[in-house]
């Protein structure tokens, strides 16, 4: 993938994930904040399908984002064709781990299976 | 750990006859050819309101210390071959006063991010290899001099000539990359005054490589690697803006300009 396309993603993951941060937290302000920290709020914040998709959109974002930061950073840290190779790909790879075990969180806290 | 020696001149300069004002200047030395040593000499040399710090470096070197290795030719900042860090600042030798710097102890290093020759000596080659990489040269069919037609002019309205005429002033000095963060990391990348030059070109009506071109900045160790610090500009002693031209460079790629 071209470079140019990769940043046009970065800074629209980040574009993205900020507008859906200030979602969430305004959110939070539908009560107080310690009681929105409370375990059976949280379980009912992922039990609305419309916050559960919210919740998964800023998590694919920020993954995203911030998995392309950490490439960035190590590219700049070390050059050469291995390690590049190995970064880019452990990245990814990396990325959808955490997308994937992130999704798995979501869907058990909606369905009721936590 | 740089050991430091002194010396005082006996000699009578050629140049200063009239000094009142003497300054010490500490030279860095270095051969890494023979061994990793670094040690910085020091030397006292007479200097007037108008003395360069090359015109002092050429004084050690002619009257104390023929040793020194110093590149240097026009002596008037065109021909960007005294670039050195001056008191911790990437400058031209040739281009800032001694009076200036308004300090007694004035320390010249090699610049930075560039591998040394020898004392202040840089070698070039990274610079001139990404400079050439991105084809500084007009990349156009047509041509001003036509075989039967004679000569016609490829003509530009003072507002084109406008848009990259002061990236045309790069003098390839070096102080840019020098003072660029992201060349202190990364040695793969293409440096801030390759992107300067490839903006000069792209900007240019009468050029047709810009796509070329943007495919070759739009790789990974490439123009988005740019931290956007602003320090190439600062340093530049010609006034050029390669900052600047690197986020037009990038509005092009992001689509936000044609």
């Amino acid at each position: 993938m071209k470079e140019s396309v990769i940043m046009k993603i970065h800074y629209g993951t980040a574009l993205g994930a900020v507008f859906l941060t200030v979602i969430h937290i305004l959110m939070r302000m539908t009560q107080d904040f310690h009681q929105s920290l409370e375990y059976e709020n949280v379980l009912a914040n992922y039990e609305m399908i419309g916050y559960a998709i919210l919740l998964e959109l800023l998590l694919i974002l920020i993954s995203i984002h911030g998995f392309n930061g950490l490439r960035v950073i190590l590219l700049e840290v070390n050059q050469g064709q291995t390690y590049e190779k190995v970064v880019s790909y452990g990245c990814v790879a990396a990325m959808a781990i955490l997308i994937a075990y992130g999704t798995r969180t979501i869907l058990m806290a909606s369905l009721g299976m936590v | 750990m740089a050991s430091v020696s002194q010396k005082v001149s006996e000699e009578k300069s050629q140049t200063i006859v009239s000094s009142t004002k003497s300054v010490t200047l500490r030279i860095k030395r270095s051969n890494p050819k023979i061994n990793s040593e670094e040690k910085f000499d020091e030397f006292i040399v007479p200097v007037e309101s108008w003395t360069t710090v090359l015109d002092a470096l050429l004084d050690v070197k002619s009257h104390l210390d023929h040793s020194i290795g110093v590149r240097y030719s026009c002596r008037q900042a065109s021909c960007g071959s005294c670039g050195m860090k001056i008191n911790g600042k990437p400058a031209l030798a040739c281009f800032t006063k001694i009076s200036e710097l308004d300090s007694n102890n004035i320390t010249v290093e090699p610049m930075d991010n560039f591998p040394v020759v020898r004392d202040l000596a840089v070698n070039f080659t990274r610079l001139i290899s990404n400079h050439k990489k991105i084809m500084p040269y007009i990349v156009s069919n047509d041509s001003e001099v036509t075989p039967g037609d004679g000569v016609k002019e490829l003509l530009q309205t003072p507002a084109d000539v406008e848009k990259y005429i002061q990236f045309s002033s790069c003098i390839k000095c070096g102080l840019c990359n020098s003072a660029c963060p992201t060349m202190a990391m990364d040695t793969s990348f293409v440096g801030p005054q390759a992107l300067a030059q490839a903006y000069r070109y792209i900007a240019d009506p009468r050029d047709k490589g810009k796509k070329t071109r943007l495919k070759i900045i739009d790789e990974s160790h490439g123009i988005w690697r740019c931290h956007a610090a602003g320090s190439c500009s600062q340093v530049c002693p010609k006034g050029v803006d390669p900052a600047m031209g690197i986020q037009l460079l990038r509005s092009y790629l992001l689509g936000i300009r044609d």
